[in-house]
């Protein structure tokens, strides 16, 4: 069984849900309350992922990141490292690639919360940040381990993007995904079948315990 | 009339496209290694010149994946590998027409730089790999694909193996290692002579060929699936390849022939 790969994948899947919950909340709560008329636009954009096929992203990413694109040599020139075929590579394309998991659902999660509640808030001298981490954010919160719940799970089973950006590096770019694909490859079906079951476990593991406990913490399911 | 009563007759449309096939005369579905994704694209306009009622249709990718489907009852009636040990296997499983496997030609690898690089790979040879711009190096998988066997072999009999491990990174096949080195994304790839004299790659960089003593001949061979619906097609196209004019293009695109890379 390859743990490198699974423990990469755990690492890959963990720092894509921290970076969509930092920069995915600020993004769905301004989305949640706009009026700006521009709003679909911006939606159409991050919902872009879903449709696209992982092998156009993964394709566009290459090129953007690449020492060839201004984006590339500013990266590099600023940090005198390169991108593609890094971790940190295949975290952009991660985030890029999860972030409709995250962004939609925190936002529906944003919009369904009672305004009222939040007015009401203001009203009584609370501050804007205070009453986002006291009254909205508890309140969305079901959305919101929703959102992050969805990511992990996604960058866990990406699987073309990597293949297209990673150059299938041991410890660095060699997702669990990959490893199991190489074994198919190498016709290793014996050790693909342990790695795979292993990720089905947990998989399985994973979402059991979320659905487990929706009614008390999380919603992801709608409750009847 | 409401719009919901026209959905049924919209959905019968749809699946009557979906259905609906052309007639072809005979379509000869081919499995190709991606080192010949030039030299057989001609070597398919040229034998349907010949034989204008044959539909040639192929699918390039990795001669281990094909190596998979093809075990599982792909629906093909061609394989071309790169590496003749898959042909074999199949052959022994008992899945090739007659048991016959074909060897067509022999790959060749060279040392790929683009046009911008300033490593001068004809002139430094397999020492290029130790620039100190080298930040990467793309070769195919070493797992699975023949190229990337080659490459490994190549690398430790020259002695440079261990220098340049860190640096490598693994294409899933030969063309997708192209790829990593034409977009700059890696600096340096051993790629399939044929990949970087086809007229798509020539003049986007440099090669410098490494020696044949350096790794193991990279044989590459072919069978008929038994299970083929147009076995006189496929017979023509393999009789093709190994006739005069197959042999003339397979040359001109870098591959040894069979009896000629011996050694």
């Amino acid at each position: 069984m390859d743990w490198q790969a699974i423990g990469l994948s755990l690492r890959l899947s963990a720092c894509t849900m921290l970076i969509l919950l930092v920069f995915g909340l600020p993004l769905a709560y301004w989305l949640a309350g706009t009026r700006w008329r521009g709003r679909f636009l911006l939606e159409a954009i991050i919902a872009l992922p879903i449709v696209l096929p992982p092998t156009v992203l993964g394709f566009y990413v290459l090129m953007a990141i690449g020492p060839l694109s201004p984006l590339g040599q500013f990266y590099e020139s600023l940090f005198g490292s390169r991108l593609p075929f890094t971790f940190q590579g295949l975290l952009i394309a991660s985030v890029l690639y999860s972030l409709p998991f995250a962004v939609q659902p925190f936002t529906s999660a944003f919009a369904t919360v009672d305004r009222r509640l939040v007015e009401a808030s203001w009203c009584l001298g609370v501050s804007n940040l205070r009453t986002f981490f006291r009254i909205t954010l508890p309140l969305a919160w079901p959305g919101v381990v929703t959102g992050m719940v969805l990511s992990f799970a996604h960058t866990l089973g990406e699987f073309g993007v990597v293949l297209m950006i990673g150059g299938n590096i041991p410890g660095v770019t060699r997702t669990v995904s990959i490893s199991i694909y190489d074994e198919v490859q190498a016709l290793n079906y014996e050790a693909a079948n342990q790695t795979s079951l292993a990720l089905l476990l947990f998989s399985f593991t994973v979402l059991l315990v979320t659905y487990g406990l929706q009614r008390k913490v999380i919603q992801v399911w709608p409750t009847r | 009339m409401t719009a919901c009563a026209r959905i049924p007759s919209f959905l019968v449309l749809l699946c009557a496209l979906a259905l609906s096939q052309s007639a072809h005369a005979a379509e000869l579905r081919i499995a190709a290694a991606a080192d010949l994704k030039f030299a057989l694209d001609d070597l398919v306009a040229g034998f349907h010149a010949q034989h204008p009622e044959v539909e040639v249709v192929v699918s390039y990718g990795s001669s281990g994946n094909f190596f998979a489907q093809l075990q599982n009852q792909a629906p093909f009636d061609l394989y071309f590998s790169a590496d003749i040990e898959y042909p074999r296997k199949l052959a022994d499983s008992g899945i090739a027409w007659e048991n016959e496997v074909f060897s067509y030609a022999v790959g060749r690898i060279v040392v790929w730089t683009p046009a911008a690089s300033p490593i001068d790979v004809k002139r430094l040879g397999i020492q290029a790999l130790l620039d100190p711009n080298v930040k990467k190096i793309a070769i195919a998988n070493p797992r699975h694909a023949p190229y990337g066997v080659a490459a490994v072999a190549a690398l430790q009999s020259l002695g440079i193996y261990d220098q340049v491990e860190p640096l490598l990174v693994f294409g899933e096949n030969i063309a997708q290692t192209a790829q990593f080195v034409q977009s700059g994304a890696a600096d340096v790839g051993i790629l399939a002579l044929s990949l970087a004299i086809a007229p798509q790659m020539h003049g986007a960089g440099q090669y410098w060929e490494i020696p044949l003593e350096a790794y193991p001949k990279m044989e590459q061979g072919g069978i008929i699936l038994n299970k083929t619906k147009e076995l006189k097609a496929a017979r023509d196209f393999r009789d093709f390849v190994l006739g005069q004019h197959g042999r003339q293009v397979l040359k001109r695109y870098g591959f040894f022939l069979p009896d000629v890379g011996k050694k």
